[in-house]
């Protein structure tokens, strides 16, 4: 999180790379001292990382994630979280990307780093990268058939099966999953219990 | 027929001849120096390293030598989580050890998946492997795997060495 000096700086910046872009972003939206942007269109997202690194300063990609909106549309929101190491500033990029596609440009080109980021989206979604020099699965094996970080993936899992290679059988939840409830006001208020999505 | 009786050796009556069978000298030859084969995943590899450092000390038990090879190994100690992408590689190591080889699943996720309800785990090593001795705990104390051991001995201590031996080579003869 930037403290207040570098979240002046950081909005400063965020305001820097919207001048260049104009409409292409939102305005910049603060949240507990964090900087984004909504890049409106995935196709550009490459371009707008590229300016970011080359002529902001953001040298070091931290982290690219995905966010699965199931049931609306756009279905994806890939999440790209930047920072600049000399200035200590961060900035986050959004961009949605509908199902259909489910696929936008690599930052590979970009940061290096992203290689290994934008595979395990990748594995775990399914949202694809195109221009990627080495698009395979990181943490499943090849021949995998799913994408187990989809909200419509079952946390016990689904059974597969690739005659000598590997297999998975769902895993035997016991009534579970059991989720502790943070905010009770005794321990056995917040001991881990069986919760469903409704309650 | 099998006998439970205790071979003992008394030196006034025997001398310097010590009398025992075939299989009892094989498996106390065997069981006194298990060469275990560290699959340390998680964190019950920890808890395995300090039971082979000076204050668990699982050498008192003849298992101090660590094979980081397969080839040169007795006994695979799975310390951890087996997700389903290193099974195929726990599966590989296993067998390219050679016989006679025991297991020992150590800790609540080799033995059943422990915590790990998800798609990415293997619910416990003995899907893919046999496994002669299970420790619980999360992770298990040194203690708990010195005590594994033993009892690994002592199983091994009661294996028919010379009937498999002759199955074995009855079966090949036939083949």
């Amino acid at each position: 999180m930037n403290t207040p000096v570098e979240m002046a700086t950081a909005l400063e910046t965020a305001n820097q790379l919207k001048a260049k872009f104009g409409d292409l972003l939102s305005e910049p939206a603060v949240f507990r001292g964090d900087v984004t942007l909504r890049v409106a269109d995935a196709e550009r997202i490459a371009e707008v990382c590229r300016c970011a690194k080359n002529d902001l300063g953001f040298n070091y990609l931290v982290d690219i994630s995905s966010v699965d909106h199931y049931g609306e549309d756009p279905r994806w929101t890939v999440v790209y979280h930047l920072r600049c190491l000399p200035r200590g500033v961060e900035l986050r990029l959004k961009t949605d990307v509908s199902e259909e596609k489910s696929e936008l440009p690599s930052v590979v080109g970009v940061w290096a780093t992203a290689n290994w980021h934008e595979r395990e989206i990748y594995d775990m979604m399914g949202i694809r990268f195109r221009g990627h020099p080495d698009l395979r699965r990181i943490l499943m094996w090849e021949g995998y058939p799913y994408f187990p970080l989809r909200k419509d993936f079952p946390l016990a899992g689904k059974p597969t099966d690739l005659p000598g290679v590997a297999f998975t059988r769902p895993a035997p939840l016991e009534g579970g999953p059991f989720v502790t409830m943070p905010g009770g006001k005794d321990a056995i208020e917040r001991e881990p219990r069986v919760r469903t999505p409704e309650d | 027929m099998r006998t439970e009786t205790e071979i003992g050796y008394n030196t006034k009556i025997e001398g310097d001849v010590v009398v025992t069978t075939v299989d009892a000298a094989l498996n106390w030859f065997r069981k006194n120096s298990v060469w275990p084969m560290p699959m340390g995943l998680a964190c019950c590899a920890i808890e395995l390293m300090a039971a082979g450092a000076s204050r668990f000390d699982i050498s008192r038990f003849g298992s101090e030598v660590m094979r980081f090879s397969p080839r040169q190994a007795d006994c695979m100690i799975v310390a951890g989580t087996v997700t389903y992408k290193m099974a195929l590689a726990v599966r590989r190591i296993w067998d390219q050890m050679p016989e006679p080889k025991w297991c020992i699943a150590m800790g609540a996720c080799a033995s059943t998946g422990g915590m790990y309800r998800s798609y990415a785990v293997l619910q416990g090593v003995d899907n893919i492997l046999p496994v002669d001795i299970y420790v619980s705990g999360c992770p298990p104390r040194p203690e708990a795997l010195l005590d594994a051991l033993i009892k690994l001995q002592n199983k091994i201590s009661r294996e028919p060495v010379l009937k498999k031996l002759t199955i074995a080579n009855l079966k090949k003869e036939a083949a």
